[in-house]
């Protein structure tokens, strides 16, 4: 890195000098420090695992076609839906926005060179990376068949795959989760701009701070209970085998005590994604920040307190599930309060109809049944039909996929020309996002129903009269699968041949837009200094 | 150059040194006196006291910034969460007066 | 590092991304802490567990801790202490830029470090010994054997894992010597001196508590 920022700046004319250009070769790449690399590398891998956890999605659509189990036996689709659990969770929606976008995005918008601690950051990656390689050893090697969940005592006792290193690679995928966690806490509050005051920070970093102190404070627990599996698994040693006393429930309380609020980690950068695209396309700054702002970390501690209501039918005592259900209800004020005033936002907006339009949109209506349909399950009583049945499996996938996914399918557009500095077809982005919201709905609500009806998650055999709905699941599923191979073409397309993207395509508000696109490898040519408040779109009849 | 710094001072090491070495031997002591429910309390006590000690002390947040306060505290905060969370369940399983699991009693 | 080398006003130890020493003072000691609360809860999960088979078998961990060596354990608890102070003062040098200082406690804290784990050692050889390890080899016979087992599933859990941290901490003591005997250390830079100083200090504290819960437990006063 010999270039400095006075070249730059000296030749106006000559061709800028971006974090992408200013060195080649795999070397330059896999020793890189910028976090604008880091965060490419992680865009890269963790598609290659999105791909493989779909192709297991995909087999299961396929099982699930006819009522008897023809294209597998029960252990195959025991462990091909585990895979798919583990792959997705652990491997794609944990990192997904923070450890990309985010990590793209973060020390920009505070206004930093980079993040606090470059040689973390890089390290996050390479255990992310081994932890993906025995994640794929655990796969090839026969699989894994307790669901991503590792309940014991089946995962400690009973099952006959390869529990010990799948635990493994997930403890390892929490390791690098926590070093990102941690690398954001301590850039946001450290190296913020000049002028860059908390209550003018963008939503999506207020969105990734409540994201990384659940990192923090909940992936220890679930790296301390995968170890506690691994020593009763591995050695014998009796934490929760109940011939010991040991009780099995308390696997559960451990587990959850971390996944419950995971599942925030899992749309909380979402949400910040959003209240960035939400003000851009209606050119308006976002209503009530400061309530959208708390928000995120009123449901970051909130989700430490419910993770019992994953347990209503378990020998949970009900008097404590009384307390998880009750606690429950409460976080469904923090998730409303943030879909209205994306609402509002919109209200008398200036709005412009291009792709992050039609993601906004999506996310909206997708979060919203994904989020209703909670309200459902942390009722003890109806949770009790309810539990461990498709409509759980709805639920969970309206909230993850509807949720997160459409958030980094939407991000990703929406930030695509300052990553890579070039524009896709805009045309073909509300394709997808149209594509994508279709294939979604027709894949997932039709399970809703199955649920309510009582088919059970996790078998590969049901009842005929189930078979009619199970099809129309599938056939969404193919058009969900159309709608995120078709972006994957058009967005690797613009990479070699889509037109330069200006600095500032959309006329956003935010740090990032005010640096060229991609940015340089210091992200600015010297040091911004903030003097307003985020999302100053100017008054609405000027557009 | 550094004496700006706002540490603690080697006269306060020693102090904090020499009470870790008393509540040492004092939480020995009072393990081998039969005080009921209460030895678990007060050994616990101790040790609560000592590992306070160094925090403000040996780990310098005594004299650190608010935030360090902040994660302290929220560490400890959310291991309590985990702590009466967990066992709110455990205390109440028994109060419906249905049969308890069989392996728990 | 060589890449700072245009600039001619660079303070030394200074990395790109901070606009000066004190933002980066404040962000290591600020990340240790995360790190640290990841560890607080990290133990969290076994003082938890802990926790909860120890109100159901108070008897079981009573007689399991009866077989714990409460001398050996009070040693090691006064050589984690001693250990604490070399480290706090090995610490307090670096803030004077005092290089022998800081070899001279740092080698202080290691030896004392290795000490705890050469007792450790000792007493998990005897546990062998006596077929006290669940699992692997399992002696005892009693009505309360199972709860026996939990009991020390929990002892080498726990200790196991501080002693994990113990090696990892001796490892990254060894790195900060080096460094320390390289120069690298000014009055200005030494944050890794302090951050290495935050970390030893919390293992020491999970002792602190470890030694109660599991040693002194079996003693006269405690099986109530």
């Amino acid at each position: 890195m010999a270039i400095t920022e006075q070249d730059v700046q000296a030749s106006e004319d000559a061709p800028s000098v971006n974090y992408l250009n200013n060195g080649y070769g795999l070397k330059s790449w896999l020793l890189t420090k910028d976090h604008k690399r880091i965060a490419v590398l992680y865009i890269i891998s963790i598609s290659i695992f999105f791909a493989l956890g779909g192709l297991f999605a995909s087999l299961v659509r396929f099982e699930l076609m006819t009522p008897e189990g023809d294209l597998m036996s029960s252990d195959t689709y025991n462990k091909v839906f585990s895979m798919h659990g583990i792959i997705m969770v652990f491997f794609f929606l944990v990192p997904s926005i923070p450890a990309t976008i985010g990590n793209f995005l973060v020390p920009i918008m505070v206004g930093a060179k980079d993040l606090a601690f470059p040689r973390v950051n890089l390290l996050s990656w390479y255990v992310y990376v081994v932890a993906g390689i025995l994640g794929t050893i655990a796969v090839v090697g026969g699989g894994v068949d307790t669901g991503w969940t590792f309940y014991t005592p089946y995962s400690s006792t009973y099952s006959n795959s390869n529990v010990i290193l799948a635990a493994m690679a997930a403890f390892m995928a929490g390791f690098s989760s926590i070093l990102t966690g941690l690398n954001f806490v301590v850039t946001i509050h450290t190296m913020r701009a000049p002028g860059m005051t908390w209550f003018r920070l963008p939503l999506f970093v207020w969105s990734h701070y409540a994201t990384s102190l659940i990192m923090l404070l909940g992936t220890p627990v679930i790296a301390i209970t995968l170890v506690l599996l691994m020593l009763e698994r591995g050695f014998g040693f009796g934490f929760f085998d109940p011939n010991l006393g040991g009780d099995p429930v308390l696997f559960q309380h451990l587990f959850w005590f971390y996944s419950h609020p995971a599942v925030y980690i899992m749309i909380l950068p979402s949400m910040g994604v959003m209240s960035e695209m939400v003000a851009s396309v209606a050119r308006k700054r976002v209503f009530g920040y400061e309530f959208v702002a708390f928000s995120s970390v009123a449901i970051a501690i909130l989700g430490f307190l419910v993770w019992g209501h994953h347990m209503f039918v378990s020998s949970q005592s009900t008097y404590a599930g009384m307390v998880f259900s009750i606690i429950t209800f409460l976080v469904a004020v923090p998730s409303a309060i943030k879909t209205f005033n994306w609402t509002a936002t919109l209200y008398k907006g200036s709005i412009v109809y291009d792709t992050a339009m039609f993601y906004v949109y999506g996310y909206l209506g997708l979060f919203l049944v994904g989020g209703l349909t909670g309200l459902f399950l942390s009722s003890m009583g109806l949770d009790i039909h309810l539990h461990d049945t498709y409509f759980v499996v709805a639920h969970f996938h309206y909230i993850m996929v509807g949720g997160q996914v459409m958030g980094y399918l939407g991000g990703m557009h929406f930030w695509w020309p300052k990553i890579t500095g070039k524009m896709f077809p805009d045309i073909w982005g509300r394709v997808s996002a149209l594509l994508v919201f279709l294939g979604f709905n027709l894949t997932f609500f039709p399970q809703f129903i199955l649920g309510y009806m009582g088919m059970p998650r996790r078998y590969h055999v049901y009842p005929d009269e189930f078979q009619v709905l199970n099809v129309a699941s599938s056939m969404g599923a193919s058009i969900l699968a159309l709608g995120y191979l078709v972006p994957g073409a058009y967005l690797t397309w613009s990479i070699f041949k889509g037109p330069k993207a200006p600095d500032n395509p959309w006329g956003a508000k935010g740090l990032e837009w005010e640096t060229t696109s991609p940015p340089p490898t210091f992200n600015f040519e010297e040091t911004p200094v903030v003097t307003e408040e985020a999302y100053q779109y100017g008054p609405i009849e000027e557009h | 150059m550094a004496d700006d710094h706002h540490g603690p001072t080697v006269r306060i090491y020693l102090a904090v040194f020499a009470s870790l070495m008393f509540l040492t031997a004092l939480t020995v002591w009072v393990a081998f006196q039969d005080l009921g429910m209460f030895n678990d309390v007060v050994a616990l006590g101790i040790a609560c006291t000592k590992a306070t000690i160094v925090i403000l002390f040996f780990m310098h947040v005594k004299y650190a910034s608010r935030l360090t306060w902040l994660l302290a505290g929220a560490g400890i905060l959310f291991l309590l969460i985990l702590f009466a969370f967990a066992m709110a369940d455990y205390v109440s399983r028994g109060w419906l007066g249905m049969p308890m699991s069989q392996y728990l009693q | 590092m060589a890449d700072h080398a245009l600039h001619h006003d660079h303070p030394h130890g200074l990395a790109h991304q901070f606009e000066d020493m004190p933002q980066q003072k404040e962000s290591a000691v600020i990340g240790m802490w995360s790190f640290l609360i990841t560890e607080i809860l990290f133990f969290g999960g076994f003082f938890a567990t802990y926790l909860i088979y120890r109100s159901y078998y108070p008897e079981a961990f009573f007689e399991g801790s009866s077989h714990l060596d409460i001398p050996l354990g009070a040693f090691n608890t006064v050589v984690l202490i001693v250990s604490s102070l070399t480290m706090a003062m090995a610490v307090h040098k670096s803030h004077e830029g005092n290089k022998r200082g800081i070899l001279v406690y740092l080698t202080l804290t290691g030896i004392l470090g290795l000490t705890f784990l050469v007792v450790k050692y000792f007493e998990y050889s005897a546990k062998i010994e006596y077929g006290l390890v669940p699992g692997l080899v399992w002696h005892p016979h009693g009505e309360n054997s199972p709860q026996l087992a939990l009991f020390y599933s929990l002892y080498f859990g726990m200790t196991g894992m501080h002693a994990l941290h113990m090696i990892i901490g001796i490892g990254l003591l060894i790195w900060v010597f080096v460094k320390t005997a390289q120069g690298t250390y000014t009055a200005e830079y030494n944050a890794p001196v302090e951050i290495f100083g935050l970390y030893w200090h919390f293992v020491d504290i999970v002792w602190i508590f470890l030694f109660p819960l599991l040693y002194l437990l079996g003693t006269q006063g405690g099986g109530h």
